[in-house]
C-alpha cells in the first residue's frame, strides 16, 4: 500500500519517452553483444559490459519503475537491498578467492 | 512492493554470489564458452526488455483510462511467454549437450540461478493473466491502474535481474 | 466468533493471540526436549538417550526455540501492540497478516511431523554441509527441516513486509518516526533485518534442497563444491537472526522501564539509533561463527573487529536503560523484575560474547559449552526474559485482567535462579573442554558436577514455566480487572479499553509528542524534553482538541485495493471507553482528536472523514471482514511441502490449492 505523494506535481513521462527508452535499451544490448564478439575489446570487456548493464538497470529502474519521480523512501528501500546484496556478493567472492 | 524487491535483491544476490564463487571450478562438463548460444540468448534478452516496454505502455494507457492498456498487457504476456519458451528451449538443448544439474558445478549453479529467474517470470505471467481477467471485468479504473503499476514494478525487477544475469553469466561467462 | 471466527480472523489482535498461544506450546515442547537432554547429561556415560536420539533432540530444541518460540512470540507482540501504539486500526495488509500466522503454524507442524515420519533432523539447528548431504544424512529428517524452514521463512517475510508498510504508512497524524514508541522502532528494524536476512538462508536451503533432491553439486566436494559456502550463507542469515531474536525484547524493555520508573526512556533517540546500528552492523559480523574454519588471518581479523564494534551500540542502550531507572519512582511489579533481569543477564551474555569476538580466544571456546553458556544467557536471560516482561506488561491489555503479581514474582525468581543454575556452570565446563553437541562425556573431564547443577537448574526452569502457565490460565478468570491503564503508562495502547474493541480507537488520535498518553494525563508535568515538545505550547493542550467534528479514517480507504476492507460495522462491546484520570470533559472518546496536527504528519488519508456521533458508538467504523483465503493459501504451501517429501502428485495438489487460495484472495470482493 504505497502512497504516492498527493497532487500531480510530478511529471509523468509520456508514452513517447518510454518508447525512446526502449530503443536505447535495445541499442545498448546490441552494443553488448557486438562487444562480445570483438577480440580487441577483450581487456576492457568485463568493465564495459558491467557498465552497460548498469546503464540498462538504471534506465529501467528510474523510468520504467518510476523511481526517479517517486518518494525517496522507495528508492532507499530498493537501494538498501541492492547495497546489502552487492556487498555480500563482493564479500563472498573475496572470501572464497582468498582460500 | 519495493520492500519486497529489496528483499528479492538479496535472494538473487546470493544466487549470483554462489554462481560467481563457483565460476570456473567445475571439474567436468561443458563450459560456458562451449555451450552458450549468445545470439539466441540475446534475442531472449531483447524480448524481455520489450516486454518491460509493453507493460509500461499498458500502464500509461490504463492511467489515462484507456482500455487499450489491456491489449498492451496481453502483449506483455505474449513477450514474456516467448522469453520463458526460449529459456525452456535453451535448457533442453543444454541438457542434450550434456549440461545437467548433477553433472557439474556449473550445471548446478547455472540452472538454479536462471531457473529461479524463469520461475519469477512465470509467476509474473500468471499474475498478469489474472490481472487481465480482472481488468476485463472492471475496466480501466484508477484502482485497476494502481494494481497494474504495482505488478509492473515486479515485472521490471525481473527484467532488471535478467540484465544482470545476461551480462554476468552469459556475456562475461562465455567470453573466451 | 467460535472456531470459524478464529480461523478466518484478520484482526491483528486475534492474530497476535494466536501467535502467542502457539509460541507457548512450542516453548513447552522445546523445553521438554531440553529436559531430556539435561537428563542424559546428568551423568557421564549415561545411556538414557542414544547418540542419534540426543542429536535429534538438540537439533529440534534449537530449531524449535528459535523459530517456533522466540520469533512467534515477538510476532505476537508486533501484531498486538504495534498498531495500537501507532494509533492505527489494524496492519496495512490484514489478510496477509493472517496468512503469516497460518503459514507459521504449517511450518511448525511440518517440522515436528519429522518425529513421526522417519526421524527428526539430527544435524544441529545450523545443519552444516556436508553432514546434511544425502550420503551422510539419508533419512528424511533434513528434508523436513529444510522445507519447514522455507515455509517459516515465507511466514516471516510476509509479516515483515506487513510491519514495514504499517509503520511507514499507518501512523496516527502527528506521530513522526521519532515520536513513535521504541518498541515500534525495534519492530521496524527487526522487520528490515528479516527482509534482508531470510532470502540468504532461503538460497542456502534451496541449494541444499537441490543437492538432496536433484543431485546438484553445491556442497559436493567431489565436484569441487564447497561445504563452507553453506556456512557463509547460513551465518549471513544466522547472525542477523540473533538480532532479530533480541531486538524485540530490547524494545519491550525500553517500554517497560519507563513505565515502571515513571520517567521517559533516557536518551531515547540514542536507543533508537543504537537499535538501527545493531541491525546494520549485524550484517557485517557473520564469520565470527567460522573462526575455526580456516578463513585466513585477514578475514578473521576483519570479522573480529566488526564483532567487537557491535558491543558499542549495545552498551549505549544498556547505559540508557540504567539512566532510565536511576532516579525513577520505581513501581516494583513483575514486568520490571523481568526487564531488570534482562539487563543483568544480557550483560553477562554480552561479556562472554565479547570474549568470543577474539579469534584466538574463540579457538578454545568454539564448539564447547562456553558458547552454549553465552547464547543461553543472551537468549534466555535476554530475549526470553524480555518477552516475559512483555507478557506481564501487556497481558492486562490483551485480556482485561492482570496476572497475579505474587505468582509473577515467584515465576521470575524461579526462572532467574533456574537459568543461572543451568547456564552459569556451562562457562566452566566449556573451558574445561566439554564439547557441544556430543551425547555424553567421560568422567575424566571433571565436568560432572557442573552438569548436575545444570540439570537441576533446568528442572527449576520447568517448574517456573508451570507456575507461569498456572498464573496465565487462572488469571484469565480470576485476575484483578485491569481497566485501560493499569500501569499508568505513556503510550497510546493504554488509552483504550482492555481488551480493546475490534476497531481499536473510536476516533484516531492526533499526536504531538512521544508520550501522548502521559502528556494527556499529566499536562502540568509536561515539559519540553526528549521526544518532542507540544504543538502549541499551551499546557493541557498537547493533543489538539476540537469537540465538534472528529475525524475518522475509514478502513476501506486506508486499506484499499481489494484488501477485504469494510464489511460488518462493529458495534463496540463497551460503548463508553474508560475515562482518563485527567477527566477529559467533552468527547467520550478516550483521546480528544482534532484537525490540528503536529508538524510533518505522515501520509494519512482524511478522505472519507465524517462526523462520529459523540455518544461514542462506532457506527461508521468499517473493519476488514474475515477471510478464509489466507488459511487456504497457507494449507496449499503445507501440502506442497509435504508433497515434496511424500510424493510429487501431492505437491501438485498443493500447488492447485495454493493457486486457488491466491486467486480467491485476489478476487475476493472488498466487502
Amino acid at each position: 500500500m504505497i502512497q504516492q505523494p498527493d497532487g500531480g506535481s510530478h511529471v509523468q513521462p509520456d508514452a513517447g519517452t518510454y518508447v525512446r527508452i526502449g530503443v536505447v535499451l535495445s541499442t545498448v544490448t546490441m552494443i553488448e553483444v557486438a562487444a562480445f564478439y570483438m577480440p580487441f575489446l577483450r581487456l576492457v570487456l568485463v568493465p564495459l559490459l558491467l557498465g552497460l548493464a548498469a546503464i540498462k538497470f538504471s534506465l529501467v529502474a528510474m523510468y520504467y519503475m518510476h523511481l526517479k519521480f517517486d518518494p525517496r523512501l522507495l528508492a532507499a528501500l530498493f537501494a538498501g537491498g541492492l547495497l546489502v546484496a552487492g556487498s555480500l556478493t563482493i564479500a563472498l567472492v573475496a572470501l572464497f578467492r582468498n582460500l | 512492493m519495493w520492500a519486497f524487491l529489496g528483499s528479492d535483491c538479496l535472494f538473487f544476490g546470493s544466487l549470483v554470489a554462489t554462481y560467481l564463487v563457483y565460476y570456473g571450478r567445475s571439474k567436468q562438463g561443458p563450459t560456458p564458452h562451449e555451450i552458450f548460444n549468445i545470439p539466441f540468448t540475446s534475442v531472449s534478452t531483447f524480448v524481455l526488455l520489450m516486454s518491460s516496454l509493453a507493460i509500461v505502455l499498458a500502464l500509461a494507457n490504463l492511467q489515462r483510462g484507456s482500455r487499450r492498456g489491456l491489449a498492451w498487457l496481453g502483449v506483455t504476456v505474449f513477450l514474456g511467454t516467448w522469453f520463458v519458451a526460449g529459456q525452456g528451449y535453451e535448457f533442453s538443448s543444454f541438457v542434450s549437450e550434456g549440461l545437467t544439474i548433477p553433472g557439474s558445478l556449473f550445471g548446478s549453479t547455472f540452472y538454479v540461478l536462471t531457473g529461479f529467474h524463469g520461475a519469477h517470470v512465470t509467476i509474473g505471467l500468471l499474475w498478469l493473466m489474472g490481472l487481465i481477467g480482472k481488468g476485463l471485468k472492471t475496466g480501466a479504473t484508477p484502482e485497476f491502474a494502481y494494481n497494474v503499476e504495482y505488478m509492473s514494478l515486479y515485472w521490471h525487477f525481473v527484467d532488471v535481474v535478467w540484465i544482470v544475469i545476461f551480462t554476468v553469466v552469459y556475456l562475461i561467462g562465455a567470453a573466451p | 466468533t467460535g472456531l470459524w471466527g478464529w480461523l478466518t480472523t484478520v484482526d491483528h489482535k486475534r492474530i497476535g493471540i494466536l501467535y502467542g498461544a502457539t509460541a507457548f506450546v512450542y516453548l513447552l515442547i522445546g523445553g521438554f526436549e531440553a529436559l531430556l537432554l539435561r537428563i542424559q547429561l546428568f551423568q557421564p556415560n549415561s545411556t538414557f538417550l542414544g547418540a542419534d536420539a540426543f542429536n535429534q533432540l538438540f537439533t529440534m530444541h534449537g530449531t524449535t526455540m528459535i523459530f517456533l518460540f522466540v520469533m512467534p512470540l515477538s510476532a505476537a507482540f508486533f501484531n498486538f501492540c504495534v498498531p495500537l501504539m501507532i494509533g492505527a486500526r489494524d496492519v496495512a495488509f490484514p489478510r496477509l497478516n493472517a496468512f503469516s500466522y497460518w503459514t507459521f503454524l504449517s511450518g511448525g507442524l511440518l517440522l515436528h511431523a519429522s518425529f513421526l515420519f522417519g526421524g527428526a533432523p539430527s544435524v544441529g539447528w545450523f545443519a552444516y554441509a556436508n553432514l546434511t548431504s544425502k550420503t551422510h544424512s539419508p533419512g528424511p529428517g533434513v528434508d523436513f527441516w529444510l522445507l519447514a524452514l522455507q515455509v517459516l521463512g515465507v511466514a516471516s517475510l510476509a509479516a515483515a513486509f506487513n510491519f514495514i508498510v504499517t509503520i511507514v504508512n499507518l501512523r496516527a497524524p502527528g506521530m513522526t518516526l521519532m515520536r513513535m514508541p521504541t518498541f515500534a522502532w525495534m519492530t521496524l528494524v527487526t522487520s528490515f533485518l528479516l527482509v534482508a536476512a531470510f532470502p540468504v538462508i532461503t538460497v542456502g536451503l534451496i541449494l541444499l534442497m537441490f543437492d538432496r533432491f536433484f543431485g546438484a553439486n553445491f556442497y559436493n566436494v567431489a565436484a569441487n563444491g564447497d561445504p563452507v559456502l553453506w556456512q557463509h550463507l547460513f551465518w549471513i542469515f544466522g547472525h542477523p537472526e540473533v538480532y532479530i531474536l533480541v531486538l524485540p525484547a530490547m524494545g519491550i524493555v525500553s517500554e517497560v522501564l519507563p513505565s515502571f520508573s515513571r520517567k521517559p526512556l533516557f536518551g531515547r533517540p540514542f536507543v533508537i539509533y543504537s537499535g538501527m546500528a545493531i541491525g546494520f552492523l549485524g550484517f557485517g559480523v557473520w564469520a565470527h561463527h567460522m573462526f575455526a574454519v580456516g578463513l585466513g588471518p585477514v578475514a578473521d581479523a576483519v570479522f573480529g573487529i566488526t564483532t567487537m564494534l557491535i558491543a558499542v551500540p549495545t552498551g549505549v542502550t544498556i547505559f540508557n536503560w540504567l539512566g532510565t531507572l536511576w532516579g525513577g519512582h520505581l513501581n516494583l511489579k513483575t514486568p520490571l523484575y523481568f526487564a531488570v533481569g534482562f539487563i543483568g543477564m544480557f550483560i553477562i551474555g554480552g561479556l562472554s560474547g565479547v570474549m568470543h569476538a577474539s579469534p584466538p580466544a574463540d579457538l578454545q571456546q568454539t564448539d564447547t559449552y562456553f558458547i552454549v553458556a553465552h547464547f543461553h544467557y543472551v537468549l534466555f536471560g535476554g530475549a526470553l526474559m524480555g518477552l516475559f516482561a512483555g507478557v506481564y506488561y501487556w497481558y492486562p491489555k490483551v485480556t482485561g485482567r492482570l496476572l497475579d503479581d505474587r505468582l509473577g514474582q515467584l515465576n521470575f525468581w524461579l526462572l532467574f535462579i533456574g537459568q543461572n543454575l543451568t547456564f552459569f556452570p556451562m562457562h566452566f565446563s566449556g573451558l574445561l573442554g566439554m564439547p557441544r553437541r556430543v551425547y555424553t562425556y567421560g568422567p575424566e573431564l571433571q565436568v560432572t558436577s557442573y552438569n548436575q547443577v545444570s540439570t537441576i537448574g533446568a528442572f527449576i526452569l520447568g517448574v517456573g514455566m508451570l507456575v507461569f502457565l498456572h498464573n496465565a490460565i487462572v488469571s484469565l478468570r480470576r485476575g484483578e480487572v485491569a481497566g485501560s491503564d493499569p500501569w499508568d503508562a505513556a503510550t497510546l495502547e493504554w488509552a483504550i479499553p482492555s481488551p480493546p474493541p475490534a476497531y481499536n480507537f473510536l476516533t484516531l488520535p492526533v499526536v504531538t509528542s512521544s508520550r501522548p498518553l502521559w502528556d494527556q494525563k499529566y499536562p502540568m508535568a509536561a515539559e519540553d524534553g526528549p521526544g518532542g515538545g507540544h504543538g502549541n505550547g499551551q499546557p493541557g493542550q498537547v493533543l489538539a482538541h476540537t469537540p465538534a467534528v472528529t475525524l475518522t479514517r475509514e478502513e476501506a480507504h486506508a486499506a484499499p485495493r481489494g484488501q477485504g476492507a469494510g464489511g460488518a460495522v462493529v458495534p463496540p462491546a463497551d460503548p463508553h471507553p474508560h475515562p482518563l484520570p485527567a477527566g477529559e470533559g467533552t468527547a467520550s472518546s478516550p483521546l480528544p482528536v482534532g484537525e490540528g496536527r503536529g508538524e510533518g504528519p505522515p501520509r494519512s488519508q482524511e478522505e472519507g472523514a465524517h462526523a462520529v456521533p459523540s455518544d461514542g458508538h462506532a457506527h461508521h467504523i468499517h473493519m476488514p471482514s474475515p477471510s478464509f483465503w489466507p488459511p487456504v493459501t497457507a494449507v496449499g504451501i503445507l501440502v506442497i511441502a509435504s508433497g515434496l517429501l511424500a510424493g510429487y502428485p501431492l505437491a501438485a495438489l498443493g500447488a492447485v490449492i495454493l493457486l486457488a487460495g491466491i486467486f480467491g484472495w485476489a478476487f475476493e470482493p472488498p466487502a
